[in-house]
Order: C-alpha cells, then structure tokens, then sequence
C-alpha cells in the first residue's frame, strides 16, 4: 500500500508532444541532457571570460576587438578597466562553480545515470527533477542579465565578501544590481539543486531493484548519492545566506555590514552587522560545494577505470567508506578559508586539524586508485586516459592542500597565485576531466552513437598537457608573492613575472582551442557517429543491459531487471568472456566478494 | 495495471524487506525536506546568535506582559495543535473520515490562531518603532534578526495552514489516504519543534531586565 504512491508517481506514459518530449519533460534522461547542454554552454561563456583575463594580464594595453560592444564603461575601446576585470573573474568563477562544475558531473550524469544504475523507471518525484532543471535554469538567465544591467555584473569575486557586497554602489560598479541578481541567482540555483538532492537520495534508498543491495551499487552512483546528501545540506544554508544578502540591498537590514563603515568619504547608513558572519555562512556551505563538484567525478573515474582496468578496486567499501569521510569532514574544515579573516587564531587552529585529516581519506582513495592500476592491463581508452588524468589532477592540486591547510604556511600563500592553482587544479580541472571522462564513456549509451576514440585521444593529450602548463606556474607565481585578483602588475617584482603570465596566457589559449576538437566530436558524432552497440566497453553495471541504445522511455522494457552480482565482476570466467554483467543470472566460479 | 504491479513487486518484495531503508518514497522525501529545512533554521539562528554576540548594546525588550504571556499563548496552541493532528492521523489510520477531517481542520484552525496572534504581536511592536534596521531600545540588528527568525517561521506555518486544508480536502475527496496525513503530520510536528527553538533564543533571552 506504501509504495502504491510512489510507484504511480514514478510511471508516467511516454510523452507525445514535442514540447513535454524535449522542453518540460518529466524523462530523467532528457533532463540529464538538458543539464548536460546548460553546463556547456556555461563552460563554453566561462571559458571565453578566463580568456579575456589572461589577455589582460599578459598584455594590459592591447585592445581586445569587440568587446567595446558587450561593455562600454567596462572595457573602453577594448581595454579592460580594473573593476570589469573584476566582473569578468566573479561571473568567470561563479558560472564554472555553479553551472558546470555542479551541474555536469552531478546534475547532468547523475539524472541520466543514476536511476538506471539502481534499475529504476524513473525518479520517485518526476515533477521535481523536471523543476529542478528549469529553476536552474532560470538561474542561469538571471546571472547572466547582470550582463547587461547598467552598470554590468558584480565584482565582488564568487565569495561575495561582505561589506562590500552588502552596501550597494557605492562600493564599485555593479554592487548594486549586480549583486542583487547574483544573489537572486544563487538562491535560485539552491532550490534547483535542493530538489535534485531530493530526488537522487529517494531514488537511491527507494528505487533499487531486486537484489541490488547498496553495496552492489556502483561506485559511481555512490558518488552521486554521497553528493546529493551534502548538496540537501549545503544548499540550504547559502539559500537564506543569499536572501540576508539581499535584504542588506533592498530591506535596509545590516546583517553584514559593520557600524561606522567609511566608504569614498561616505558614512554607510548600517550598523551593528558582521562581515565575517558572510563568511562562516558562505564557506558552510562553500567547503562542501567543493565536494559537491568532485565526489561525483570520482565516482565516474573509479567506475572507468574499473571497466577499462578489468578487475574491481583494491577495496570497494573502503573507497565508499572515504568519500563518505570527505562529505562528512568536508562540514568542520570551511575555516580554513578564512585563516587571514581576522578569525580567532585558536579557531584557525581548530579548523586546521579537520583540514589535516581530511588528506587522509583523499589519500587513501588516491591509493586505491593507485594500487589497483599497478600491474593491471589498462584499455586505453579516451575515457580512461581522461580518468588518469583526473587521478593526475587530483594529487597534483592536491598536495598543495597540504601546505595551505596549515595557517602559519596559508598566512604566506594567501591571496596568491598558489591558492589560485591549487583549486583550479584540484576542484576545477580535475572535475572536468571526471566530465570528459564520462562523456567519452557513456556518450554511447546517452546517444547511440560512438565518440571519435582518435579525436578524443589528442584531446586529451592536449588537454593534459595544456593544463599541467597553466596550473603549475600559477604556485611558482604564489610563492614569488604574486596577488590575486589584480588587473594589472605594476610593482618591480610583479612585473617581472609578466613573463610567466605571457606563457600562461598562450598556454590557456592553446588548450582552449584544443577543447573545440571536443565539441566538434560531440557535435559530430551526435548526428554522424558510428551507431554504438548496447554494450561497448563490455561493462558490467546496469546501465548496459538496457534493452535499447538509448534506452527506452522506461528505461528497461517491461521486465525490470533483477541484480545478481556485485558490481563488477570482471577477469572471471564466463560465456560473454572475462565478465558478468549485474543483471545475468550465470554463476561464475570465482566471483569477486565486496571487500 | 499488470506493468505497474510488475514494478512493485520488483521494487518491494525483493529489496525492501528486512531493509531498514524500507520507508515509503513521500515520507523520505518529507524527512529530507525536513534535514534540509533544519539547515535553514539552523543557519538563520546561528547567524542571530552570531550577531547577538558580538553586540553590546542588544535590546532585551520583552516584558512578562504581555510580550512573554502571548508567547506562552501562543506556544500553547501550537503544541496542541501537534495533539490535534495526532488525533486526526489516529483517526485517519483507524479509518474514522469524518472524525479525521474535522481533527485536521481543528489543526489548521489552531495554526492559523497562531498565525493571527504573531501578526498581532508584530504590528503591536512595529507600533512601538520596531523596523528592519531600528528600534527604540538598541541596535538595529534586534528588529533584522526577530522579524527573519520568526517571520521564516511564520511562513512555515502559514503553509502548513494551507498544506492542512489542502490535504484534507483530498483526503475527505479519497484522493489522499492515512498515509499521506501522517507525511503532513511530519511537517507539522517539525514546525512546532522549530518553535521551540525559537521561544528560548528570540523571546526568553531578550526578556526585559
């Protein structure tokens, strides 16, 4: 009787109509492929924005044709001012955060993937997860009108650090609206992405079909699953952050803003606020959000190279149980942001330690990876090498971790290029290449139709070393003291790094352009591709015993499948060779046991 | 039919028993909502605590009366209002409609008594000056932090007004069931939970001195 409910919420008949079939539709998949183009779309305009940056920064005088047109005060005859170079970074930042690095590898997969991978019909709450997409993508729109109010986007930079985000004009252009609309934005993004969580934790504890146990799940869905329960928590701490925000602009209220606040001469009419209250509640959910962005592409890099390996994990659950570790931890490190805020000293300390120990599960999962790679007959595919390269990322941004997490070494690296690579490295570019390796893996799956190995392969090389060229001189950089945030460098020791900013910039233009090879793959595989068979990697998980390439609107056809095994079965004896696919009942003589 | 009766029995019967995730989708979904919802309270009236802290001139403006004695009136009425809807779902469960219905409604009518008596109390203290960003007594901060802190709650409850009429109209109408009652109940026994974590922080800390 329960379950009647839910079921008849689950179900619902194909639709018919162009517009509940591509626009307002309640398919799961299709709703992972929206989220899919939203997040490309985003990545695409972010991409372009980190380009006019580096422009800037290498060559400050050079006009940049056109961009007079998007913003006449901000970039006069094409030379971008100090405060547009600002705007640019906070929507560069804030459009990579929220809508790629949230969207792709958790929203995007996670809708398309997830209830498959459990066997499922669909989400419990199809109207949520159909609402879900389009308030963020309403969010979307929202943050990029700033664009075009008067006085342009914020410049408060992603963090939006009070005071100055909460006193309005006066504190520079787009301070005012700008602010507003991100606010309004972010706060909208929450309830998008509050309604998903919603969906993937039901769908996961509710909808897993016969005899798939939660240990049975693969890892990729435990990704999804451990990042849905801190997106639910998160999420609901910046969306009232975001509406004090706003009441600080429109409500005359003074949440964030500190008495006798001067600013250009002027005495702010607010007293009695905090501006490191901003900061605790921003980072609260912050800290997570950076779990948010990589837990989901751990999943899918592990569950790559699982399949491309052929052989399961050195340990299953212990990988489980350390994401686990990460989400929870990742709650008790946020100060570690705000170690120069004018924090309590003892607070810095006692959010040192949790930030020390939260290397201990990022490490143990990195040697699971490690250890299980060793001595295995890897297929080298576009998607396991982009899997690689997530692993690569991770330790590489990662070990910087080590010295920022300790206050009296972040006093020095504060504000610097070095924070700046450290989370480009670990959080950004290492989430996109857990993108990238998804999208080769299952592009097949989501499409029917195989992605160009060749072209995904000097993709990758290309993008591998691309990266590694941007993103490390940013820590030689940092240590040489050179600032954040600045449009320009003009002290004797800052200039002569400009040469270090020079490279950096043809670096990030060359792997920039390196990434239209991926979208012309995309793009053309979607329509010309090699028709892909039901199962091309001869994987084991659910999602490779759909009945069709894509698969059907239910997802199984009639018969629901009913699991066997554990997740990956592979380098065993069987009919289809050295695997066993969940769904098929064939015993093999030497299954893996979880371990 | 037979489709949907397939997908029970893969659903329920294989993985569910003995689970202990073995929890109907809706209410899931209403205790998420609910760890979610917590969070929101939670960061609003961290960040008065916050800011009470660091504030020196705070104003402690509630008298025993009436301020305190419309606080305890209406805690009173929110407390037996979760009675209510225990008594509706008992009802409900029992299979007793009419009793259940008119428990409910006796709910959202001890809600929106609530309600009223809140928004009494806010126009009494806007008469008094109260505003977002001053007040007569101290900082400013005071009036911000009441009228988010209780005004969150105060939308919480209001919907619930609405929730409980909507619910059980469907239910009188055989659209809803004991279930979906007790899902509602959930809601309304967390609101009533958060006011009690609103009565000591916002009220008894800032009685008049």
């Amino acid at each position: 009787m329960h379950d009647m409910s839910a079921h008849a919420a689950q179900h619902h008949a194909p639709p018919t109509s162009f517009i509940r079939k591509h626009v307002f539709s309640l398919d799961h998949k299709v709703i992972g492929k929206q989220y899919y183009g939203l997040a490309l779309i985003a990545v695409f305009a972010g991409m372009v924005l980190s380009w006019l940056m580096r422009i800037h920064l290498a060559w400050g005088a050079a006009p940049i044709p056109g961009l007079e047109l998007l913003s006449k005060n901000g970039a006069p005859a094409g030379v971008i001012t100090p405060e547009y170079y600002l705007q640019l970074m906070t929507m560069h930042a804030t459009i990579m955060v929220f809508f790629v690095l949230t969207t792709a590898p958790f929203a995007a997969f996670g809708n398309f993937f997830l209830p498959i991978q459990v066997g499922a019909e669909d989400m419990p709450f199809p109207h949520f997860n159909m609402m879900s997409f389009w308030v963020t993508f309403t969010a979307f729109l929202v943050l990029m009108a700033s664009f075009f109010v008067p006085d342009g986007p914020t410049l408060g930079g992603w963090t939006q650090y009070a005071p100055l985000s909460a006193v309005g004009k006066v504190a520079g252009p787009g301070q005012g609206t700008g602010v507003i609309l991100w606010a309004a934005s972010i706060a909208i993004f929450c309830v998008g992405q509050l309604l998903g969580s919603l969906n993937f934790i039901t769908t996961t504890l509710d909808l897993r079909v016969k005899g798939m146990s939660l240990m049975r799940l693969p890892l990729s869905a435990w990704g999804w699953f451990i990042t849905s329960c801190m997106g639910l928590t998160a999420f609901a701490v910046l969306m009232p952050a975001c509406i004090l925000l706003i009441l600080d602009h429109v409500a005359g209220t003074s949440f964030f803003v500190p008495s006798n606040l001067v600013l250009n001469d002027q005495l702010q009419p607010h007293s009695g606020g905090s501006t490191l209250l901003w900061q605790h509640l921003f980072w609260f959910f912050g800290h997570p959000e950076v779990y948010i962005a990589i837990v989901p592409g751990m999943g899918i890099v592990s569950h790559v190279l699982i399949t491309s390996m052929r052989r399961p994990m050195l340990s299953h659950r212990v990988l489980i149980y350390s994401m686990g570790a990460l989400a929870v931890l990742s709650y008790m490190v946020y100060g570690h942001h705000m170690f120069v805020s004018g924090m309590n000293p003892v607070s810095s300390l006692a959010f040192s330690f949790p930030t020390l120990m939260i290397t201990i599960p990022s490490t143990i999962i990195v040697l699971i990876w490690i250890g299980s790679l060793y001595g295995s007959k890897l297929r080298i595919t576009a998607a396991s090498l982009f899997a690689l390269g997530f692993v690569s990322m991770f330790v590489s941004g990662g070990v910087s971790g080590f010295f920022l997490a300790q206050p009296s070494i972040d006093i020095m690296l504060h504000a610097t290029y070095f924070v700046v690579g450290h989370f480009h490295m670990v959080m950004g570019v290492a989430a996109m290449f857990g993108i990238f390796s998804g999208t080769y893996f299952w592009f097949p799956k989501m499409t029917g139709r195989m992605m160009n190995e060749t072209l995904g392969k000097i993709h990758f090389w290309l993008s591998f070393v691309g990266t590694y060229c941007i993103f490390m001189p940013f820590h030689y950089l940092g240590m040489a003291g050179n600032v954040r945030r600045y449009s320009a460098f003009v002290d004797d020791y800052t200039m002569r790094l400009i040469p270090v900013h020079k490279f950096i910039t043809v670096a990030a233009i060359a792997t920039g352009c390196a990434q239209f090879i991926f979208l012309y793959n995309l793009i053309h595989s979607r329509f010309k591709g090699k028709p892909a068979p039901d199962n091309p990697w001869e994987a084991t998980s659910l999602e490779w015993s759909t009945p069709t390439t894509p698969p059907p609107h239910n997802n199984f056809g009639d018969k629901l499948p009913v699991v066997y095994h554990d997740p990956y079965q592979y380098g065993v004896k069987s009919s289809t060779g050295d695997y066993v696919m969940q769904a098929s009942p064939e015993q093999v003589a030497t299954p893996h046991e979880e371990k | 039919m037979s489709h949907a009766d397939l997908t029970m029995e893969g659903h329920s019967a294989g993985l569910t028993s003995g689970s202990p995730f073995a929890i109907p989708t809706k209410k899931l979904a209403m205790w998420l909502f609910i760890i979610a919802d917590t969070m929101t309270f939670a960061a609003c009236l961290v960040a008065y605590l916050f800011l009470r802290n660091g504030t020196a001139n705070w104003p402690t403006p509630f008298k025993f009366s009436p301020s305190i004695v419309n606080v305890m009136l209406m805690t009173f009425i929110l407390i037996s209002s979760s009675l209510t809807m225990l008594m509706g779902l008992r009802n409900a469960q029992a299979g007793n409609k009419a009793a259940a219905f008119r428990w409910i409604l006796i709910t959202a009518a001890a809600g929106a008594v609530f309600a009223l008596l809140h928004l009494r109390e806010w126009m009494g203290m806007i008469g008094e000056g109260v505003t977002l960003f001053h007040n007569p007594w101290g900082s400013g901060l005071f009036g911000a932090a009441f009228f988010s802190v209780t005004g969150l709650h105060l939308l919480h409850v209001t919907s619930g007004v609405i929730a409980l009429l909507a619910v059980g109209v469907r239910y009188q109408g055989g659209r809803y069931n004991a279930d979906d009652i007790e899902i509602l109940g959930l809601y309304w026994h967390f609101v009533d939970i958060v006011w009690m974590f609103v009565v000591p922080l916002i009220y008894l800390l800032n009685i008049a001195r």
